[in-house]
């Protein structure tokens, strides 16, 4: 596609949003739904904040619910960036240097969804700024949350500017520094992790909740978000594949599916552990758990939940593992989209709303969302994917010019 | 054949048409949902019920810019209570006197809880919801009363819906509320310390510095605090006009609120509205401090124990057994 001539960054972003606004009719159709979502999302919102979070399926017993769970979950997704960034810029492997621009699209609106998440969980949105060091009040070190705030838009920072530095360079048509990004990329590595580690330090920290209050959920925070990331990814560079000209190698596939494979595994071990630890010898701190996944006194709303997200894990893992088909995307696509939701679905709400029952006085309710968590969450998600394709869009394109003039790919 | 090729030019045509509405209706679309959501949030802003004069949105909007209450001086915190009581005025009709009493000199508050007198009518609870202004639509309470089976000691254990002629038979009865921690775990969890322990032992919340986010209602191991989920509804005649910035005022919605052992009473030197309720005298408050106060005279005793222990919150709370 052609620019107008580039001489700065104002043409740059120029360009970008140009590039946008024109893309093929069945990319602003894709556009457009999500807008609708968007704007039910906000609808959704709006009612939610003329009444409170009352209109929520929420309660003072389970006080945090599917708002904070997508936010868990996303933080995964927004981590798994890093199963991209990692071998191209540690084991440098040529072919994840095509890819990792994506992988840091796809963390970029990741963590927008996450700070968005944790927005409209707010009792007071409009008193965030008390969060703000400097004209707030911010309890760091001693608050799990406060850290949570740094390491969040600390990594949304990172993962904004290496892109964005490297794109501008190859938009002028020259070489990125390297001495100038690499830091930032391997500090970016080590951030990833840390996102992660964080944001379930927050759950992990808290004595009264003993669900929660277990030294594996950290590492398995990983493990199940460095397979439902790549996995997602897998079907973002399938989309990507298909539907515009940057074609991916099946090489990226193959060893992405890899990555997914052993996370996967080792994330169904630990899960085999923490069973076990709650049912070979139940105690008290076993309630929770027995909740999840047999119910108690006659509440059992999970129970279901628990068990389809249990089976759609084992089975994506064995088809991920055994690859019938060799790697054909008949098969590898609809695996890593199951993957992806039994992850979602354990780690999102099978993960935070148990944690909250019963209640430290042994009172035990169930939680349904609400049509307004519904829509909100469907905005929020329109709104990560419309991020994550007007980002991606541009980057694209701005890649295939860069390989076409360095004459590298044609 | 020729048909064919012509529709498909006709179709390319389309394409190329349905690209340019797309556009200009994605365009459209972008304006019409950014007025939608300036509308939205605006009207969000101004809920009808309460429409409020220009002095009152002013008084709110001074309110917005506050600082922390532990921040302000005593000039700043005597401007902030003197708006609130204007906006009780304007939005309530009603005459509040509000304070901000700081914890009083060589004072500890402590608590203890007789299990063998407490016959579980609930006195105590029903004078916390008036005197904290509790909010009655979501029947809101800070204490909970569980009816026990004997041989057990845990309130998760026991019933805390009974709802029949009390006291019953080879029962016995538990009182849970805010066990005012030493080494309270929500205020470790607070993001923006709009929760703390006071001089006295209470841990406070500033309801106007709280974002609402209830980390600390997940980080109590004991249930003690309650979130606004909506605007709280008090039946005029009955709000309590006696408040205090820390303690009873009337909560904002969205924001955590818990048991101050009543600190718009305790700090006046009166009881807890609990202890002072309470039929039985199985509630026991004083000054930990005062060697000679009648908590200190149990704890020497009689024979005590708390809660969950092994947490390391170190309640100010003690059951006890005649």
């Amino acid at each position: 596609m052609e620019t107008t001539s580039p001489k700065g960054f104002f043409s740059f972003l120029h360009d970008c949003l140009r590039w946008n606004m024109q893309g093929s009719t069945a990319f602003q159709i894709f556009r457009l739904l999500l807008l609708g979502g968007m704007i039910f999302g906000l609808y959704a919102y709006s009612h939610q904040f003329r009444h409170g979070l009352e209109v929520t399926g929420m309660s003072n017993i389970i006080s945090w619910g599917f708002y904070i769970s997508n936010f868990t979950f996303l933080v995964g997704v927004a981590a798994a960036a890093v199963m991209l960034i990692l071998p191209a810029y540690m084991f440098h492997d040529p072919d994840f240097h095509r890819v990792v621009i994506i992988g840091e699209g796809v963390a970029v609106g990741a963590l927008v969804m996450c700070l968005s998440f944790i927005t409209v969980d707010l009792g007071g949105p409009l008193q965030a700024w008390h969060l703000i060091p400097g004209i707030g009040q911010f309890n760091f070190p001693s608050s799990i949350l406060a850290w949570d705030v740094i390491v969040l838009n600390g990594y949304l920072l990172l993962n904004i500017f290496v892109p964005t530095y490297i794109l501008y360079n190859h938009y002028m048509g020259r070489e990125a520094d390297k001495r100038k990004y690499l830091p930032f990329v391997f500090l970016s590595i080590f951030w990833a992790f840390s996102i992660h580690m964080v944001t379930a330090f927050l759950y992990q920290g808290l004595p009264a909740r003993p669900f929660w209050n277990n030294p594996l959920l950290g590492p398995r925070f990983l493990a199940s978000a460095f397979a439902a990331g790549p996995a997602l990814i897998i079907l973002v560079l399938a989309a990507i594949h298909n539907f515009t000209n940057y074609k991916i190698e099946k090489r990226i596939f193959h060893k992405l599916r890899l990555i997914i494979v052993v996370s996967a595994i080792i994330n169904l071990i630990m899960l085999f552990s923490e069973i076990f630890k709650e049912f070979y010898f139940p105690t008290h701190h076993s309630i929770s758990a027995m909740y999840l996944f047999f119910g108690l006194d006659g509440h059992n709303a999970l129970v279901p939940w628990i068990w389809t997200s249990i089976s759609c894990n084992v089975l994506a893992t064995l088809v991920l593992a055994f690859n019938p088909g060799d790697n054909n995307p008949k098969v590898l696509l609809p695996a890593c989209m199951v993957l992806f939701i039994a992850i979602w679905m354990e780690k999102g709400i099978g993960l935070i709303v148990p944690g909250l029952i019963p209640s430290p006085m042994g009172e035990v309710v169930d939680y349904l969302p609400t049509w307004v968590e519904l829509g909100v969450t469907l905005g929020i998600f329109s709104l990560g994917m419309t991020i994550v394709s007007s980002l991606l869009y541009p980057a694209l394109i701005i890649e295939q010019r860069y390989d076409r003039i360095s004459g590298k790919v044609s | 054949m020729v048909r064919r090729k012509d529709k498909e030019a006709q179709v390319k045509k389309n394409n190329v048409s349905d690209a340019r509405t797309s556009r200009r209706s994605f365009l459209k679309g972008v304006s019409i949902a950014a007025a939608a959501g300036s509308a939205a949030l605006v009207t969000g802003c101004i809920p009808g019920k309460d429409a409020l004069s220009s002095e009152g949105f002013s008084l709110k909007w001074e309110e917005y810019f506050k600082k922390h209450y532990r921040l302000m001086t005593q000039e700043e915190k005597d401007q902030t209570i003197a708006r609130l009581v204007k906006l009780a005025k304007i939005r309530h009709d009603l005459d509040i006197q509000m304070s901000s009493r700081p914890a009083r000199e060589n004072v500890l508050y402590g608590y203890a809880f007789n299990i063998s007198r407490c016959e579980g009518y609930m006195d105590c609870v029903k004078a916390c919801v008036r005197e904290n202004n509790l909010d009655r639509k979501s029947k809101t309470q800070y204490i909970r009363i569980f009816e026990m089976e004997p041989g057990q000691l845990d309130p998760s254990t026991g019933d805390g819906k009974y709802f029949h002629e009390v006291p019953v038979d080879n029962k016995f009865y538990m009182g849970v509320q805010c066990f005012q921690c030493e080494n309270p775990p929500c205020v470790k969890a607070c993001p923006t310390k709009a929760t703390w322990q006071e001089p006295d032992g209470i841990v406070v919340v500033d309801y106007d510095w709280c974002i609402g986010c209830r980390y600390c209602m997940a980080a109590c191991p004991y249930w003690g605090r309650r979130f606004n989920w909506g605007e709280p509804e008090i039946p005029r005649e009955e709000i309590n006009t006696r408040q205090h910035y820390l303690g009873n005022r009337i909560r904002p919605r969205g924001k955590v609120e818990k048991c101050t052992f009543c600190v718009q009473r305790t700090r006046e030197g009166r009881l807890p509205a609990c202890a002072e309720a309470c039929p039985t005298g199985a509630r026991v408050f004083g000054n930990l401090l005062d060697p000679y106060s009648e908590i200190r005279y149990v704890l020497k005793h009689k024979k005590v124990f708390r809660m969950k222990e092994e947490l390391g919150t170190d309640p100010k709370f003690w059951y006890f057994i005649d």
